[in-house]
Parts: structure tokens; sequence; C-alpha cells
């Protein structure tokens, strides 16, 4: 630049750049400069994202299927009667069907072996449909129950066979007993529906997101019903009817800061108020949605008034022209232009509030539950502190199970973000 | 202004709609406590519900300090009804009990647990420490010269010519953590004891507290936060680190990682039910009698909590890493746990 300031101020001033040569490559050069410098800003972003993308699909695509069993069950009446039921000896009925495909195991010795095979569950789906239909008790019926945990993990090849025994989760002679099993043709791997349809468990063959979607659901809708319409009557008054004074530039102060204030504040505050306080119950996600409140208002606020904002004056004045109401302008002819903008901030909001998981920690929204909440006062998890519980399990099952809920959850703020931008882009006006 | 009291009354509808759901009642019992004992809550929870149909035991991991603080928080529906804890409850614990009205309190000692000093199968020299080693290695102050002093050592072979020339590394849980109190006063503790400076110098239990407690903090332990999956990977990753976990963690890991061994004994099962290995806690729960007959099934649950099925040799629990107590041992436990005795504050 300084040599630009060189040339005299009387002279007539170059408009040609021809014969200036070297100014214009050092232009050029500083221009590929800063397009190289971008591209690799974003290249780095991708790499990054891949890599983060890749190491959760390899860890976490094997949770997708699950490891199933295919047994012929004869319900003995000696074991299950239907006076009993729902009590039984089920899991010596499945144990037994179990032996029956394993010649060489010792109905005496190796009973708790071969009992391990089969999920803990299995003998629950059993039960549930001996107790739905009790004529099926002295028949023989074919049943697909989950393998345990180890088993699944030997067929998804995370138990290396080549190590030495004693190094091994299961022993040679388990070994022996899947791939017999997997010779009669029993074994199957079909896509892992209990993933979505099953709450937690501690064995991961059974554990399933259900609890934390349907918690994750209600925490959404109830920050959504607080946050959305306090967040739009804010900002329509902080914008629309608000004097331009030290109160309201105070007041704006406060809510970008509030934006700003880590998450875990808002669960500190939750903690003290909506427990403490007014004694509303742990874990429930009423008041996991009250806090996430709190924390998305600000985004709601700070979008709101930059959509009101972007509303030409002409239809303001050309409504009051005719006479409206301030009500009605904002109501009928500014809302309904700003709420595409409004819609999208909101949503980016959500998105946001959706994977928070320091607040929802404090307010005891990490406990294990074994059923999906029926209202927004049960306890529940959801899914950023599931991912939480999984990732601090012992068993082998939880890794993958940890990475397979990270894309769930992944997924769910891909959706929720795309849907923003499709929005933006439908229907949104340029003035 | 028909918007207004549309709204008004839509608030208000919600607001008697939410105090009718609190005032009708908890179903479920409520459990927090020591991460430690959160597998095993968990387990008893999911087998008591599926056994009896029963709205599922909710199970909160919040560290056994952490526990104590909300269990002793006060008598009431929005007051968990049970606390685990890797340790037994301190006098100040209950002591803050005690004013809040939580007084009649059943302490239940219901098993063992190993805490295990673990290193990948990478490493290929054979590791067995003594206490003392440990302590030497791991603590922010040891003898040096006959002088008490900052701990110097920052390789394995300076502390025993037998052991590898190896840089210190272990990693190991926070100090908020029941795990590290109980590394503290099993391996710290104990090893500070049998030093032979401590030995000569007669210094008594009360020094030994004082003094041998802390963890050193100029690199050589790293604290790794209460995610114990994440110190088991960062042994995957380094083959010179050892980490400090409980048994489960070790035993649900044993293809990539293998067991230093201490005073010679490898943790398993037997050793640790026995106590020869020296490093193993016992685990507790914590009942409210005033929320027995109160809140729906506690006493089912307790009763399936000390059931032989549950806390047994073989039972479910000592699938996930409980070491089961011995037999007349866990009769009593059984007893206790199922009349209420009254927990009358730890013992001085």
């Amino acid at each position: 630049m300084t040599d630009m300031m060189d040339t005299s101020a009387n002279a007539p001033r170059r408009t040609s750049l021809k014969g200036n040569s070297a100014l214009v490559a050092r232009r050029k050069r500083r221009e590929r400069l800063l397009m190289g410098v971008g591209l690799g800003a974003i290249l780095i972003a991708f790499t990054v994202l891949f890599i983060l993308v890749a190491s959760l699909v390899s860890t976490g695509y094997t949770a997708f299927v699950q490891t199933q069993v295919t047994l012929d069950v004869h319900v003995d009446p000696a074991e299950i009667s239907e006076e009993q039921l729902p009590r039984g000896g089920f899991q010596n009925v499945l144990t037994r069907s179990v032996l029956d495909l394993l010649p060489d195991a010792d109905p005496e010795t190796d009973l708790r072996a071969v009992r391990g095979i089969l999920s803990n569950g299995a003998q629950f789906a059993l039960r549930d449909q001996v107790a739905a239909d009790p004529s099926l008790i002295g028949q023989t019926i074919t049943l697909t129950v989950p393998l345990s945990d180890p088993y699944d993990q030997l067929n998804k090849g995370n138990i290396n066979r080549d190590t030495p025994e004693s190094e091994r989760r299961l022993n040679d002679q388990a070994v022996v007993w899947f791939d017999q099993l997997d010779q009669a043709g029993r074994i199957s791997t079909p896509f892992n529906w209990a993933l979505f349809t099953n709450a937690d468990s501690r064995f991961p063959e059974l554990a399933g997101l259900k609890g934390a979607l349907v918690g994750s659901f209600w925490v959404l809708f109830i920050c959504f019903a607080v946050s959305f319409p306090v967040g739009i009557g804010a900002a329509i008054y902080l914008e629309e009817f608000a004097p331009k004074n030290r109160v309201s530039d105070f007041i704006e102060v406060n809510i970008n800061n509030l934006a700003a204030v880590p998450s875990v504040v808002f669960g500190l505050l939750a903690l003290a108020v909506f427990l403490n306080w007014f004694g509303l119950p742990r874990s429930a996600p009423f008041v996991g949605g009250l806090t996430l409140a709190l924390m998305t208002m600000p985004t709601i606020i700070i979008a709101t008034r930059a959509a009101l904002k972007a509303v030409p004056p002409s239809i303001r004045e050309a409504a009051l022209g005719l006479g409206a109401s301030k009500q009605q302008v904002v109501f009928g002819h500014v809302l309904p232009l700003a709420m595409p903008g409004i819609l999208t901030g909101t949503i980016i909001g959500l998105a946001q509030a959706l994977g928070e998981t320091a607040p929802l920690l404090l307010i005891g929204m990490n406990a294990f539950i074994t059923s999906a909440p029926t209202s927004p006062f049960d306890a529940s998890t959801a899914l950023p502190t599931q991912i939480f519980i999984w990732a601090d399990s012992p068993e082998r099952g939880f890794v993958s199970r940890t990475s397979a809920a990270i894309l769930v959850l992944l997924g769910f703020l891909v959706i929720m973000n795309a849907l923003a931008i499709y929005l933006r882009n439908r229907f949104e006006r340029r003035w | 202004m028909s918007h207004l009291k549309l709204s008004t009354a839509a608030i208000a509808v919600l607001a008697a709609s939410a105090t009718a759901v609190f005032a009708q009642g908890r179903e479920e019992i409520r459990v927090v406590g020591s991460s430690t004992v959160f597998p095993y809550s968990q387990a008893v929870s999911e087998q008591f519900a599926n056994n009896t149909g029963v709205p599922s035991p909710i199970v909160e991991s919040t560290g056994t300090g952490g526990g104590m603080q909300i269990f002793c928080g006060g008598i009431g529906e929005q007051h968990p009804d049970m606390t685990g804890a890797s340790r037994a409850m301190k006098a100040s614990e209950f002591e803050l009990c005690q004013e809040n009205g939580v007084t009649d309190i059943t302490e239940v000692y219901f098993g063992s647990d190993g805490l295990s000093l673990a290193i990948s199968r990478e490493s290929d020299f054979d590791w067995d420490l003594s206490l003392s080693e440990i302590y030497l290695a791991l603590a922010a102050q040891v003898p040096v010269d006959g002088e008490w002093a900052d701990n110097p050592y920052t390789t394995w072979n300076e502390i025993n010519p037998d052991l590898p020339e190896v840089e210190i590394l272990a990693y190991g849980p926070p100090p908020t953590s029941g795990t590290r109190d109980a590394f503290v006063e099993l391996a710290l503790w104990a090893g500070c004891e049998g030093l032979d400076f401590v030995q000569e110098g007669d210094y008594d239990e009360d020094w030994i507290e004082e003094n041998c407690s802390r963890m050193r903090t100029d690199g050589p332990f790293v604290e790794a936060g209460e995610n114990d999956n994440l110190i088991v990977q960062r042994l995957q990753a380094d083959a010179n680190a050892m980490g400090i976990f409980g048994y489960s963690f070790l035993f649900e890991n044993q293809d990539t990682l293998k067991a230093v061994t201490i005073e010679g004994v490898a943790p398993n099962e037997d050793t640790i039910a026995s106590g020869d290995y020296p490093v193993s806690r016992p685990l507790f729960f914590y009942v409210k009698n005033a929320h027995r007959g109160v809140i729906p099934n506690l006493e089912e649950f307790v009763a399936e909590f000390v059931s032989e099925e549950a806390m047994g040799p073989g039972g479910y629990l000592s699938e996930r890493g409980l070491v089961p107590l011995q037999e007349a041992r866990r009769a009593e436990t059984r007893e206790a746990a199922m009349e209420g005795t009254t927990f009358e504050g730890p013992a001085e």
C-alpha cells in the first residue's frame, strides 16, 4: 500500500495497470493466498469432521445389528403352568432347548455356562409370549432370542479367536459351542430394532434408546412450549414497543450475555430453584425442559429480533397508514413475514438444547431407568445423558452402543439443521 | 382480551396438572450413590422390575459423597430412599443426616470390590509391586535419605533395581471418587506404614493419615476423571502406563489388560473375597427406615438386594464383579437389612 501513497497528490492517478505488473502480480498472489487459506480451513474442518464420523461409524456400526439364535422351545408343562403365570421355569426351558443343540455339553456340569449363552432377556421374551397366549403351554414353539454380550462380541469379531484362552472373555469351550450353533444355521444377525424399541438395560444386548428418545422428546417439547412464546414475546416488545433508552440497552446487553453463559450454570440454577425450592421431581423431563428453555430463550430472542428487524419499515408504515393498530401491525404483518427467520433460529436453538448434557446431569437425568417415561413428570434420561451413562459402563457391548447412540443423536441434529435451512430457503423473503 | 384469558387459563391448567402429578406420590424407588455400587444397584433394579412387574427403581450414579449429600437432604418423597457407598458413611455425613431429620437409617454391607492396578498386555514385564513400592511411586511425599521430602522418583528402577527402567505413569480417579478414597486408605496408608522410615520413626496412625494421603501432582500420577473406560483406552494406547480402577473393568478387558500383582497376589474372586488381595474394599448401601412401607415396594427391593440370588456366590451381582461375603456374614447382613437395624453412626 505504501508505494501507492508515494504518488504525489497532484499527479493524475494512473487508471491503467499496464506497466505496473509487479503490483498486479502481488495483488493476484495475495488473492491466491487468501483463497488457499480459506480452502485450507475448510479442508481442516472437513478432515476433523470426517475423522469424527469415521471413528464413530467404525466402532458404532456393529451395534446396529444384533446376534440372535433361533431355538425350538418345548414349553414344558412341568416347568410352566398356567396357574403360576407370569412366574415359571422359563429359563430352564430355554436352557434345555440350547442344550439339545449342543451334543457335547453336559446337562449337569455345563448348565450355568450354557445358560450364559442366551441373553438374560430371553426368558422374559418367552414369558411375555406365553403369558399372552397360555395355550402355548405343552407345545413346541420357534423363538428367536438375542445372545448374551460376550457371544455377540465374538460373532462381531470384537473378541479375537487367536488370543490365548486365558486372556479371552470366552473360553475355548464357549467358542466351540458358538460354532456348533452357527453350523446348525441357528445364528442370525438381523437389524437391531431393540436399539430403538427397548429402554435402557444393564445388558448391552438388551439396552436401547427408547427411554432416551422419549425423554429427549419431552424435554424438547417443554423447552419449545416455554421458550418459544416467551422468547417471541420478549423480542416483539424489545423490537416494536420498547423505548430506546438506557434500560432497554441494559436489557439487550444482558440478553446477549445470557446467551453466552455456560450451560452448567443453568443446571446449578435449576437444581437450586426448580428442585430444592419448588420441589419439582428429580430426573424429570419437565425440569430438564424448563432448564434448557432458560438456555434457549436468549437464542430465540436474538434470532427473532434479527428477523423482525429484517422486515422493511415500509410495511409497518403502510399498515399504520391504513389505520391498523400497533398490535394489528405486529400480528397481521410483521410477525408472519418474520416467521421463517424466527423458526430457523428456534430450530437451531432446540438443536443446541438436544445436545446439551451438563445441566441435565445436575438435575439427575443421568439415572438408570429400564422403562420409557409416559409423561414429562416421570424420571427419564435424554440422548446425551444416555451416551454419558453408556460411555461409563464396563461391558464391551456398550462401547459400540455409545458410538451408535452418538450417531443417532448426530442424525437428529442433521435433520433439525437441514429443516432450518429448508425453511429459510423456502419461505424467507428478500426485499 | 380473549387471548389473554385463554393463555391465563392454559397456564393455570398446566400448573394445576403439574401439582396434581406431584401430589400423587412417588411410585418408584429412588437410589443414588457411588459409581462403584451403581452397576450392582442397576442389576438389582432391573431384575426386580422384571420379576415383579412394578415400576423399575431409578438408580443414579452421583459418587459416594454426592450421594450422601442428596440422601441426607431429608425425609420425604423428593429425597431418595437408598444410597450406595464404596466406603462407610463418614461422621460429617452422619451428622448432616441427623440435622436433616434422617435419623433412622440402616447400613447394609453387601460385598466387596477389588481395586486393580492394571497395565496393557503389550508390556512384557511381569509386574509385581509391594504396597510400599506403590506408595513410593505415587505418593506426594516420601522419605529421601532419612528426610521426609517431595517425591523424587521418576522411573520404577529408582525405587527397586529389579523393576524395569520405565517412567512411572499411572492414571487414576479424582479425589471426589470413592475409588480414590479407597486407594488412598488401602494402598497408600498400608504402603506408608510398611516403609522402614515410618517403622523406625515409630509414627502413629494419625501421622500416617496426615502425611501419607496425598497423591503426587508433579506428573507421574494423572487424574483421569470418573470415567474408567477412558483410563482403559489410555492404557491400551500406552504400554507403560498403569491404571487404577475397579476390578470389574479389568475383568471385562482381560484381553488387552493384565493385572499388576500386589505383594505377589493377583486380583480375582477368590483372593478378593478371602482378603489375600490387599487392595479390596467393602461396599455398602444405606436405607431410610422412615421410607419403608411408605414408598411402595422398598421393603421388597431391599430383600431382593440381599437375596442369595443377588449377592450370594454365583449370584447375578458376582457376574458384574462383586465379590460375595462369607456365608455367615451374608446371613448377618440379610438380618440387619430386613429388620432395619438403626445405624448408630461411624465407629470412632
